[in-house]
């Protein structure tokens, strides 16, 4: 029998039911009497509530209540928390200010919500909410994060704009090796402010059983064990015991589904209350005032080099737009997830940053695809271009003379990481071949004849998935566990059942964790189910974020089949009787060694759920094993992306005429979901380069609020990407796996712009702020001074 | 969305009755912006008037010169018309170029016309090609046609029957998309005709408008070459987001070119 298992490029088991239809999505779900919410959210970005009558909306037709915050505060509720507390440069912990779930006394960015209406019909609740008397006074607001940090600037909370001051790496070597610099390249730039989109907007139904005292939520969530924590343990007040939470079939999350919501606490909040499920479906306009937004970095560096070339330091200030209110994760993106990664994929020996992160009058802002990764080696990567520019080296020769050797993993970072492995000699020559790196100048020279600007730009880079150890996170702040748990259910019949507290919305884990099981046990993938994202079949998990379900949970679902596998030995030894030192598992098949005496799989699964013949005295029948696993470290993918675009200098357009990226993710399981996996994440990657904006006005006004001014990438904006493999092997996890989730993101936005300023390069550009627009581009070639470009 | 009424007419006539007997009743043509508008709350007419049961209202008819589009066609039919392609195949390519397939199965000269979008794409082939609009009371020159932002000549409750356009002996649309939504930041339709080029400009301004100066120096001699030196101030126009008024007065200039260069 030919198993699928690791390494075979299988379609998708999870396809037939998305592509047909038949997928189970939040808003699909609708709970017997149910009444709907509608949020009342904030037109302003600052402002005093005055006052809130809500006396003709609860009298309106098909009213069921209006809820405010203060009904919420007389209920005790808490506040919506933080997962992450990072510490100031003098141990003093962040400011952590109060997130109501629905506003109290101010509110502070637009979308914040100040009322909500429960009606019959969502329609009655929108023609109600429409009675309601709701008196703000407007107070001045704060949108950029640099004007945050001014004196006198308004402030977010009372405590002021600075949510923490923070530092990593030794200031003093950094300044030694300054001195004896060569050369210093530096740079002043922007990571632009990101809206996810996932294509399904966030919902949430609650539901109270009165007779059991149970609750229910039903949300869109990545991590829905990490919901029940979070709001029952410190939002609600409810044991986990009478709280269930069920994120169903989830239509893409991208980060911003991580976050644990105000609308999910206030459903579960308000079905007892109302006696009867709430129902909210966020409509797209919501999503993009409400669901939290990526990025939005400021950033000077500089990197001193010797006369060869060698990167000797290099010395980074950052700050970072947490929005008005510190979402799950926000503290630890643009710390532990972004300036451990500023060695990137070279030997610097020195590495000091500075990272302030501040509140401002905008939506929260937490993981997008990447986390603070992204960011790292947008940094790093066009620092590298811009050093090379002032040494007069070669942008290949400059990076392979700083890589890490191959030979020198594990590797240790003047930033706190050790990497296990890589080879990034060997993605770079990968990417370099698949878009004939060597034959560009003659595509230039080229394009230049049809009166084209023809650029080529790369990146090198290597990011963190996985994070862990738990016992070190939680020393750097972190507030939840980082392992993941795998429970393995083999039926009497042989098959098998699969519950994983990782949460599959789009990575395709039905399929992936699938083929493991097909791998170890033998076993056909008809065989095999996986269930995820409900807190009442599976004991518990952490969710899918960070690229963690293959290297983490994966992993937990390889200790819970080497326990079975140990158990069904036991089982056949007894039955074969022969020492279980003796039984061998090959292929579906216990053989005693060197005998032909065996026992299949399913005969061993029959036997632990009949024990009839069975060493009742010293094992338990059943065959049903789970294993919680914490990483010992980080893994660590890395690799190289290669972009080439073309810049119409008449309209400023940048089309990406060809794009290759070699990546090591580590062991491939499933060869077709890693290639899509990449996929995606370099359209998004080239989306933040090019097109992506979220844009406030002063005032705090979301101008980039719809699809009709927030640009998304299209599939005719991509060329036909060039993706490819260049692995080595994670070295602390059985399976050798990395992550690939996020690299495509990672990696692609400073290929693309290291391309653009290389296509202009005629026009003495050093840098681009992404995205960069026709407009911006048109600008420099124009020869514009009220545009970015330096 | 609140409440309405819901009118499905037969005739242009009942069509005509309905829409006359309530000042807050609206037509409903392809609904790919009124319906949006609905769902935002952002009207609120007491009864919608759909007008897709009129079978007289859509079709395609070349002859005499002009090819005549009734105000229920489908930007798609108009697109995928090989009559169309063959008498003016710039409308047809223009036509193409709107929105996604969705919108183009949906959305209909005639609502396009009357919602006079200053970002639309078809108000720029009125005004270059010199369409005549038909209505269930008049013929309107388009040169009288399109007001300002949103606002056309038609009367409250007047209907768009028909939109008739001369053959040109060329033409060409050149569009730049807005990013994001892929509607006109600027389009530019060019016509030379037996009486003088036109030119008119989509996106840029409140509405679209001709541009003389272009149209007086293809007039002399339509080629690209022609435009260079001839430039639209940037005073007045668009800013926004995506393109400030000096970015797009360049775009002008740059797709009137281009569109002259495809038309030949
Ligand atoms: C995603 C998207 C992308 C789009 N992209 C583009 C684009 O690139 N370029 C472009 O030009 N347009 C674009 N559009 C607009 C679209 O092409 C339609 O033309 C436009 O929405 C109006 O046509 P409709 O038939 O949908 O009219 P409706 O939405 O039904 O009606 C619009 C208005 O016209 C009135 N009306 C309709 N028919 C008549 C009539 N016969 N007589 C009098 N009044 C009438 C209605 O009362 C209403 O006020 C886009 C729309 C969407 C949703």
């Amino acid at each position: 029998m030919a198993i699928d298992g690791i390494g075979a490029a299988v379609r998708r088991k999870e396809d037939y039911r998305f592509l047909t239809g038949q997928g189970n999505y939040t808003d699909d779900i609708s709970r017997p009497n149910q009444v709907h919410a509608y949020f009342v959210r904030a037109q302003t970005a600052h402002a005093k509530i005055v006052r809130i009558d809500t006396a003709k909306a609860k009298a309106a037709e098909g009213v069921v209540a209006v809820f405010t915050g203060p009904d919420m505060a007389a209920d005790a509720i808490g506040g919506l928390p933080c997962g992450w507390l990072v510490k100031n440069k003098d141990g003093s912990p962040m400011q952590e200010p109060a997130h109501p779930v629905l506003a109290l006394e101010r509110v502070r960015h637009v979308g914040d919500p100040i009322a909500v209406v429960v009606a019959e019909t969502l329609s009655q609740a929108k023609d109600a909410a429409e009675l309601l008397d709701i008196e703000l006074a407007d107070l001045p607001a704060v949108v950029g994060l640099v004007d945050a940090l001014k004196p006198g600037a308004p402030a977010v909370h009372a405590g002021g704009n600075l949510c923490f001051d923070w530092h990593i790496g030794d200031a003093d070597q950094v300044a030694a090796a300054f001195k004896n610099a060569y050369k210093v390249a530096k740079i002043d730039l922007v990571n632009n402010r990101l809206i996810a989109n996932p294509m399904e907007p966030r919902a949430a139904v609650g539901e109270y059983d009165r007779a059991t005292g149970e609750y229910t939520l039903f949300t869109t969530s990545q991590n829905p064990h990490v919901i029940r924590l979070l709001m029952g343990a410190f939002v609600l007040h409810i044991p986990e015991s009478r709280l269930r939470v069920v994120a169903p079939d989830v239509g893409g999350g991208f980060g911003s589904k991580i976050y644990h919501y105000a609308e999910e606490a206030f459903v579960t909040w308000a079905a007892p209350k109302v006696g009867r499920p709430v129902k909210w479906t966020a409509e797209r306009g919501e999503s993009f005032m409400s669901d939290a937004q990526g990025r939005d970095h400021v950033t000077h560096a500089e990197l001193a080099l010797d006369k060869n070339g060698k990167f000797l330091a290099l010395k980074v200030n950052t700050i970072a737009n947490m929005g008005a209110y510190l979402s799950t994760f926000a503290p630890a993106i643009p710390t532990y997830l972004y300036a451990t990664l500023l060695a990137g994929v070279y030997t610097t020996p020195a590495i000091y940053a500075e990272v302030k992160a501040v509140f401002t009058n905008t939506v929260p802002v937490d993981a997008y695809r990447g986390a603070g990764r992204p960011e790292a080696a947008f940094l790093i990567e066009r620092i590298v271009d811009i050093a090379a520019a002032e040494m007069g080296m070669d942008r290949v020769e400059i990076r392979k003379r700083n890589f890490i050797p191959t030979n020198a993993f594990p590797y240790q970072t003047p930033v706190a990481l050790q990497y296990d492995s890589g080879d990034y000699f060997a993605t770079l020559e990968g990417a370099m071949k698949a878009i004939d790196y060597a034959g560009f100048e003659a595509r230039r020279a080229a394009a230049k004849k049809h009166g084209k600007l023809r650029g080529i730009g790369i990146s090198t880079y290597v990011e963190a998935c996985g994070i862990a150890p738990s016992n070190i996170a939680g020393a750097l702040g972190a507030r939840a566990g980082l392992y993941e748990c795998a429970n393995v259910r083999v039926h009497p019949t042989g098959s098998v059942t699969l519950f994983t507290g990782c949460h599959s919305h789009g990575q395709g884990h039905e399929t992936t964790y699938a083929q493991l099981i097909a791998e170890r046990l033998g076993i056909g993938l008809d065989q095999i189910e996986v269930s995820h994202g409900d807190t009442n079949k599976i004991p518990f998990g952490m969710g899918t974020y960070g690229s963690r379900s293959l290297a983490v949970g994966g992993t937990a679902v390889v200790k819970a089949l080497d326990k079975i596998v140990d158990k069904a030995k036991k089982i056949a030894a007894h039955l074969l009787e022969a020492a279980e030192a003796d039984i061998e598992f090959k292929d579906g098949k216990f053989t005693v060694a060197g005998t032909d005496k065996s026992k299949s799989f399913g005969e061993i699964a029959l036997t632990a759920y009949v024990p009839h013949n069975y060493p009742l005295e010293t094992l338990e029948p059943g065959l049903d094993e789970t294993a919680f696993y914490d990483p010992k470290n980080f893994t660590f993918p890395g690799g190289a992306h290669i972009c080439e675009v073309e810049i119409d200098p008449q309209t400023g357009v940048v089309k990406v005429v060809d794009f290759a990226a070699c990546d090591d993710v580590g062991r491939v399981v499933n060869p077709m979901i890693v290639e899509g996996q990449v996929h995606g994440g370099l359209a998004q990657g080239i989306g933040q380069a090019l097109m992506e904006e979220c844009v406030y006005d002063d005032k705090g006004q979301l101008r980039s609020g719809s699809f009709m001014d927030y640009t998304m990438p299209r599939a005719d904006d991509l060329p036909s990407f060039k993706v490819s493999t260049a692995i080595t092997l994670c070295t602390h996890n059985p399976l050798g796996v990395k992550g690939v989730g996020e690299v495509g993101a990672i990696g692609s936005p400073p290929a693309v712009i290291n391309a653009v300023v290389d296509a202009l390069k005629d026009y003495g550009v050093r840098h681009i702020d992404m995205p960069a627009t026709p407009q911006k581009i048109w600008a420099i070639v124009n020869g514009g001074h009220r545009m970015a470009a330096e | 969305m609140y409440d309405f009424a819901y009118h499905k007419p037969a005739t242009v006539a009942d069509a005509v009755k309905l829409l006359a007997a309530d000042g807050d009743a609206k037509a409903l043509a392809g609904g790919q912006t009124l319906i949006p508008t609905l769902k935002q709350r952002l009207a609120k007419p007491s009864a919608v008037v759909d007008l897709s049961a009129i079978k007289d209202l859509a079709g395609i008819a070349v002859a005499g010169g002009k090819v005549t589009i009734g105000a229920m066609t489908r930007h798609g039919d108009v697109a995928a018309s090989a009559d169309v392609k063959k008498a003016l195949p710039a409308l047809a390519a223009l036509a193409d170029g709107i929105g996604d397939p969705q919108v183009r199965n949906r959305g209909t000269i005639g609502g396009s016309i009357a919602n006079n979008d200053p970002a639309a794409d078809y108000p720029a082939a009125c005004l270059a090609l010199g369409a005549t609009i038909k209505t269930n009371s008049r013929e309107i020159p388009a040169d009288a046609f399109f007001l300002g932002m949103f606002e056309t000549a038609l009367k409250p409750g007047e209907i768009i029957l028909s939109v008739s356009f001369p053959i040109p002996e060329k033409a060409a649309y050149a569009k730049f998309g807005q990013p994001a939504s892929r509607y006109a930041l600027v389009g530019v339709m060019v016509a030379k005709t037996a009486s003088g080029a036109r030119v008119a400009v989509t996106g840029a301004a409140a509405a679209v408008f001709r541009w003389s100066e272009a149209e007086a120096a293809l007039s002399k001699s339509w080629n690209a070459a022609s435009l260079d030196g001839v430039k639209v101030s940037p005073d007045g126009l668009n800013s926004d987001i995506h393109a400030a008024a000096d970015y797009r007065a360049h775009l002008v200039g740059v797709m009137a070119k281009r569109a002259v260069t495809a038309a030949g």
